[in-house]
């Protein structure tokens, strides 16, 4: 086994720890709730030994370690409880609206990061000029702006005054049916040999991901910035310039990578962003996902609902952390002897 | 006096930063005397004129009026205290709790101690921040001090982070060392060699915060978690706004223009001053 591979192993195995921590917080926050759980389930009309015998089937009875265990098995499971509200496996929602809200994410989340490098490569060769000036002015206004602000201004501006994109229609225009084969519309519009599906489900994720990518996207851009003009000063890149290798070379060969790191590496706390402001960019453009779903969950207090949403985030936000973590792992040589000493 | 002087000379070389400080002071002189300045101060409130119920922005209601009749303009600047309070308790809450874990993990670095410590603060940073703040918001009653305390949560592992990396650089130092050999307690090393050491990253990061913690509140406000109505709350504004739009879009755009202005002047502020003190940006 080599090196690379322990380094990955051991980032697994913290995974797996972070994964059991938050799993507690969460089991806390389930039974931190005011209220008897069984008659907060069961509702104020049923009587009290039909009640007690819930309790007893649910391990309520049970001390609180042996809760969270019975509670855990099941979770590994797949199985996330009923919803108190609907009734239904909470499990189940979430297989219909999770792709609704990954299909958004991975838009908001991973096209913008070249338009961010892009923009933080110009702004550092233009640095202290108008180009630069540009990009860094417009991205404090940028930054600044709440992702639901963003929403609200797009429904506004795209919505009602130039109607030229979808903005309240879901995911797809009336007219198409596209069946489900990796519940990403776009892609499953495509393998199914329908090019202008695939165009219309593009459109209707344009204002919700925009609305999501804009912040994170300039965040990104002058992160790239500030790393490309801290690496343009150090020795190595004066050393080879007096070299006379040309400005071109070195800004591809020996300025961007480094100065891409970091970016890389902080990208897998921009999902977690973005996943939270999910919640209410769908919310606004009527978009039929989890984030709608559990928002409804939050309002409603469905606290399985609410519990299985925050877990399932959770694991896809260390998920995200860990494959973050290996490309920085593989694009990194220093990390990769440093972290397998 | 001359330090201070060569401080604000460093300040004010880059102009948005001056314009930063500008905007700031002007949203803490509203925030704390606001309500005596509006043009109508009974309308932060619960108070009803149906007679001039949605009405456009004219020279007589500056942003125009929402659908009870009350002067937005007065409302903005009535809900500036309450965004104020969240930044200020939110982050002098969360930054010594954090600085406080980060400072006990750091300084026994390997040990048993620093693993659960800084395992703990890692399992905090792995759930998206908004999520856990309104499930935690949404379990307690949804209000001003319930969105505080969902926020405050999920920020202070951030300052634990940030006084984790200075300790645990500093713990080598030839000061801390001898301090340990003249037989100094823990309080002291913690508070009088690392934390003067820590301050100007903690300070620096608190102003660049600040303009986060506002977004995040008013995000949970906009939620319908945080401030509940009669009071104003710039989120809450917003999302009761949203469903009159475009006919009435003044509703919506003068809380949103208020809530930019407000973050985007923190964050210059937060820029320039750590331009000053020569801190990096993470």
């Amino acid at each position: 086994m080599s090196k690379l591979h322990v380094t990955i192993l051991k980032r697994l195995g913290w995974a797996l720890v972070v994964l059991f921590g938050l799993s507690v917080i969460i089991f806390s926050l389930m039974r931190i709730i005011p209220g008897d759980p069984a008659r907060l389930a069961l509702g104020p009309t049923v009587p009290e030994e039909i009640v007690e015998q819930y309790r007893e089937r649910m391990h309520y009875n049970d001390p609180l370690p042996m809760q969270y265990y019975y509670w855990i098995s099941g979770v590994v499971k797949g199985d996330l409880g009923a919803s108190t509200v609907t009734h239904r496996s909470v499990t189940r929602d979430f297989a219909e609206f999770l792709p609704a809200t990954l299909e958004l994410v991975i838009w908001a989340g991973i096209p913008p990061i070249f338009f961010a490098l892009l923009l933080g490569v110009l702004g550092a060769m233009y640095n202290n000029r108008w180009p630069d000036y540009i990009i860094r002015f417009s991205s404090y206004i940028i930054i600044a702006t709440p992702a639901f602000v963003w929403a609200v201004l797009f429904l506004l501006i795209f919505g009602y005054w130039f109607p030229i994109l979808p903005s309240i229609g879901g995911r797809i225009s009336m007219g198409y049916s596209v069946p489900p084969v990796t519940g990403l519309m776009v892609l499953d519009a495509l393998i199914d040999g329908q090019p202008a599906a695939a165009w219309d489900a593009f459109l209707h994720l344009l204002l919700p991901s925009l609305a999501l990518a804009l912040g994170h996207t300039m965040q990104e851009a002058r992160l790239t910035r500030s790393y490309m003009l801290e690496n343009a000063g150090k020795d190595y890149i004066t050393m080879i310039t007096s070299q006379g290798v040309p400005r071109e070379v070195i800004n591809r060969q020996f300025l961007l990578k480094p100065s891409v790191i970091p970016t890389v590496s902080i990208m897998g706390l921009d999902i977690a962003a973005i996943f939270g402001n999910a919640f209410l960019v769908e919310t606004i453009f009527n978009w039929p996902g989890i984030s709608r779903y559990a928002m409804n969950a939050i309002l409603g207090k469905d606290i399985n609902a609410v519990c299985g949403v925050v877990l399932l985030l959770g694991v896809i936000f260390i998920l995200t952390n860990l494959l973050v973590d290996i490309v920085v792992i593989m694009l990194d040589p220093r990390m990769r002897q440093s972290r397998s000493k | 006096m001359e330090a201070l002087k060569r401080n604000w000379l460093k300040f004010s070389e880059s102009k948005i930063s001056v314009i930063g400080l500008v905007i700031v002071s002007a949203f803490l002189l509203l925030a704390i005397f606001g309500k005596y300045m509006v043009p109508y101060p009974e309308h932060i409130g619960s108070y009803v004129d149906f007679a001039n119920a949605g009405l456009a922005p004219s020279s007589k209601h500056l942003c125009g009026t929402d659908l009870m009749g009350r002067d937005i303009f007065s409302r903005i600047i009535g809900s500036f205290r309450n965004t104020l309070l969240m930044g200020v308790i939110v982050l002098c809450i969360s930054a010594p709790v954090g600085f406080i874990v980060g400072v006990i993990a750091g300084y026994n670095k390997g040990k048993l101690i620093d693993t659960v410590l800084m395992r703990i603060t890692d399992i905090f940073l792995a759930i998206p921040p908004l999520v856990l703040a309104l499930a935690i918001a949404s379990v307690l009653e949804p209000n001003l001090t319930n969105s505080m305390l969902a926020i405050t949560v999920m920020w202070w592992p951030w300052y634990a982070r940030l006084s984790y990396g200075v300790t645990s650089s500093l713990r080598s130092e030839n000061y801390i060392i001898y301090a340990e050999l003249v037989g100094a307690k823990l309080p002291h090393i913690i508070f009088k060699e690392i934390l003067p050491n820590c301050l100007s990253a903690v300070l620096t990061k608190m102003t660049l915060d600040m303009g986060y913690v506002i977004i995040m509140g008013a995000t949970l406000s906009y939620a319908g978690l945080g401030e509940q109505a009669p009071k104003p709350a710039l989120g809450s504004m917003i999302s009761s706004g949203v469903k009159y739009m475009p006919g009435q879009w003044w509703l919506t755009i003068f809380p949103a223009i208020a809530i930019i202005l407000i973050v985007l002047g923190f964050n210059l502020l937060g820029d320039g001053i750590s331009n000053m003190l020569g801190t990096e940006e993470n």
